[in-house]
């Protein structure tokens, strides 16, 4: 086990950066947030087939690039420092890793398209859905003899896929998007704005028999969320630093004020957290495969290692983007200056895929510290 | 030559082949295993290492835990701050001299660097030293010195030039604590006992091949000290679930008439923090392998403080009726550090000084703030004014 980034991942790091710099400004994405909200297809394609992004979690035999979720979190840390309007983590992570688990012709032939970025595809489940919450599966989509009929709300990514992966009557099922309909609604995060999806008779091909695929792609979702947070949390405390740096008040830079200095050293310290949290998660991710969510035997220290990160980093990357807020005065408060997109992300991710709560509730169990006693 | 992981396994089994744990006595054992390298591996050769990378301290550990192992507690500040310290600006002497029973705990050290007069702003202390021919005279007032009354020797700053800025008047010295003039008084504590004492120095006289670096290098050389104490303090390799957790989890498995949904959210918010700290400890570990300790390593240790300080207040009010009570208010000096011993009562009240000893929560933040995030320093009135000229 290392914490510590890899050559290999620091080059992979280095060309998503390179793109997002060119590409995917801070001042780009503002703009881009009212005329296509979550959505620059163009940026998407670079990543996905360019750099290879969409591939990273398939394997090698099917045209993917057979890498881990540490190098999936390296990628999502650059788009999370760029809140990049793009389906990474919707498709690349979560839609894929469903698809990946499920095994069987349907789906590896689904991932042969995904691997090169032909085929973008979203899980249809509600980005709200904790990984702790799927004993009951979710009853909103039903089948009967390949048809799905139901609706789905909040669904990040739905925009940008060209196939749905659906959860219904306890299977999952593949559905071209065009068959569907995606209406996003007026979400908080401008960058990755949720949909409503509706089936009303459509036909859907059966990818995997139970929901266990499902579970995991929550669980690999959810512990590389951190790794999101985190980078958006480093873009907020660095655009901190460089502001009160600059910014004078009482003749002074209002950077060499010590009650400022001690708040954000105590950020820095929350994010140097964070990032260990966030390569620990990544780590256990990696390292074992095929695990899962909590109820999957064996598979404890993924489990434990993906709740305490997002137990930390959803709060991590609120914190950040909180101070960053209040720190920048008057500037933060303005449509112009482009924190409030991390603001806004921060806020959402913190709601995605488990509250920070919600991960706390589930360390009683894997940590072994048991509620009390009823009355 | 590069030691790796099969080397230093190698390394260990031939020393345990020659040297039995169970027949050798115990001080023999730890002389040997010096001498074998494998006291510190990151050492050079001949002074208790290999020269091998940091982290395949590990792999010794390991292989000869259940041999005898000398005191980590009573030995920490040896271990974690004379040792480093020597072994960056000592000479080949000292450091023959000193490491080999510094690491054994044939001889224990302290640390003279506090005084009444100078705590945060350590670079302002008044214990004068001056030069005699071949010799210092030393005279002045050390408080806050854990073990001085069992150490053998202490890591001592003095001032040697009172007519500079006051950074710059400083040496870094090794203090005989036998030397005539050495008088060591326990300071009680609020836990009732003295782990820590006040050190007079009297016309102490120590030879000038007791000095460590250069004469006026000593804020330097000190900060070298304080960066591995604070690697010692915060950065102490933990199991998951270790530390002050540990008692804090045992009494919630053991005591469920004492949960309530209160303490229960509060519990796991603190279980969260102390996990991330810990990996966040490990990650620093993992760089520090590669290299010196940096100013991150101060981070760790404010994280620790807060840490220990939550998790023992919260055990204490969780025991309620039992959290009234004290063990043991006797004044007496204690033989080791230990921030986990006794109860519930002594493990909060010592957890206090978490944030006071090693620089306090307040200096590290400032140390993070403008050696990690580069932000401006405060306007100062002791910048460029002679040492003697400052008010105190």
């Amino acid at each position: 086990m290392t914490l510590l980034y890899s050559e290999v991942e620091e080059e992979l790091r280095a060309a998503v950066r390179d793109l997002l710099a060119d590409r995917c400004p801070p001042a780009a994405v503002l703009a881009g947030a009212e005329s296509a909200p979550g959505r620059d297809a163009e940026l998407w394609k670079a990543l996905a087939r360019d750099i290879g992004a969409a591939g990273l979690l398939i394997p090698e035999d099917l045209g993917g690039a057979g890498a881990s979720a540490r190098e999936a979190a390296v990628v999502l840390e650059e788009l999370g420092r760029a809140v990049a309007p793009v389906p990474f983590l919707t498709s690349a992570v979560m839609a894929t890793w469903a698809l990946v688990r499920c095994g069987g012709d349907a789906a590896r032939e689904l991932l042969g398209e995904l691997a090169v970025g032909e085929t973008t595809a979203a899980l249809a489940v509600s980005l709200a859905t904790s990984p702790y919450a799927l004993s009951t599966p979710p009853a909103a989509v039903r089948a009967e003899a390949g048809r799905l009929t139901g609706r789905v709300t909040a669904v990040a990514g739905a925009d940008a896929a060209d196939l749905l992966i659906v959860p219904a009557s306890g299977a999952l099922y593949a559905v071209d998007a065009a068959d569907a309909v995606v209406e996003v609604v007026t979400s908080l995060d401008l960058t990755r704005p949720v949909a409503m999806v509706t089936f009303d008779g459509t036909p859907g091909r059966p990818v995997g028999a139970d929901l266990a695929p499902l579970r995991a792609a929550l669980a690999m979702g959810a512990g590389l969320l951190a790794s999101e947070q985190l980078g958006l949390a480093e873009w907020c405390l660095a655009t901190t630093l460089a502001h009160v740096k600059e910014r004078h008040q009482f003749a002074r830079p209002i950077g060499s004020f010590q009650a400022l200095k001690h708040r954000l050293a105590d950020l820095w310290m929350e994010i140097v957290q964070a990032r260990a949290a966030a390569r620990g998660a990544a780590d256990a991710l990696a390292r074992t495969p095929g695990a899962g969510a909590a109820d999957e035997g064996g598979a404890g220290e993924v489990a434990l290692a993906v709740a305490v990160a997002q137990a930390w980093c959803g709060t991590a990357a609120v914190h950040a983007a909180e101070e960053c807020l209040q720190l920048h005065g008057g500037i933060g408060m303005t449509w112009e200056h482009p924190l409030h997109l991390y603001l806004k992300r921060a806020k959402a991710d913190e709601i995605a895929l488990g509250t920070p709560g919600d991960h706390r509730d589930a360390l009683a169990d894997l940590a072994d510290l048991p509620a009390p006693l009823p009355a | 030559m590069t030691v790796d992981e099969t080397a230093v396994e190698e390394r260990v089994r031939a020393f345990l082949a020659r040297h039995d744990p169970a027949a050798t006595p115990p001080l023999d054992f730890l002389r040997a295993r010096f001498d074998a390298g494998l006291a510190w591996v990151h050492f050079p050769e001949g002074l208790g290492g290999l020269g091998a990378p940091r982290e395949l301290q590990s792999v010794v550990e390991r292989a000869l835990t259940g041999t005898p192992q000398h005191d980590v507690g009573r030995l920490a500040i040896g271990l974690g701050m004379a040792a480093p310290t020597i072994l960056a600006f000592g000479t080949e002497e000292q450091k023959r001299r000193f490491l080999r029973p510094l690491w054994t705990g044939e001889e224990v050290w302290c640390q003279l660097f506090s005084e009444p007069g100078a705590g945060s702003d350590l670079a302002t202390l008044a214990t004068r030293a001056v030069r005699d021919g071949d010799e210092w005279v030393v005279d002045g007032q050390k408080v806050w010195t854990s073990g001085a009354h069992f150490a053998r020797w202490a890591i001592l700053v003095a001032r040697t030039d009172p007519d500079v800025p006051k950074h710059q008047g400083l040496t870094y010295f090794v203090c005989d604590m036998r030397a005539p003039g050495v008088e060591v008084r326990p300071l009680r504590q609020i836990t009732g006992e003295a782990e820590f004492n006040e050190v007079f120095l009297t016309g102490v006289r120590l030879p000038d091949d007791l000095r460590l670096g250069a004469v006026g290098d000593g804020w330097r050389v000190a900060q070298a000290t304080l960066m591995n104490e604070r690697v010692a303090i915060g950065g102490a390799p933990g199991r998951r679930g270790g530390g002050m957790l540990a008692e804090i989890t045992e009494t919630w498995r053991n005591r469920p008439e004492l949960r309530t949904h209160d303490l229960h959210r509060r519990l796991l918010d603190l279980w969260v923090e102390a996990e991330v700290t810990r990996l966040a400890g490990a990650r620093l570990r993992e760089q520090l392998a590669a290299g010196a300790p940096g100013p991150e390593g101060s981070g760790v240790k404010l994280a620790f403080a807060r840490l220990n300080q939550a998790l023992s207040g919260l055990e204490v009010e969780m025991r309620r009726e039992e959290g009234l009570l004290y063990d043991d208010w006797t004044f007496r000096r204690s033989e080791s550090v230990d921030f986990f011993g006794r109860g519930p009562g002594y493990r909060y009240l010592r957890a206090k000084g978490n944030s006071i000893e090693g620089g306090t929560s307040e200096i590290l933040r400032n140390i993070i703030a403008e050696r990690v995030l580069g932000l401006p320093a405060e306007p100062r009135a002791d910048k460029n004014v002679p040492w003697k000229d400052l008010p105190r």
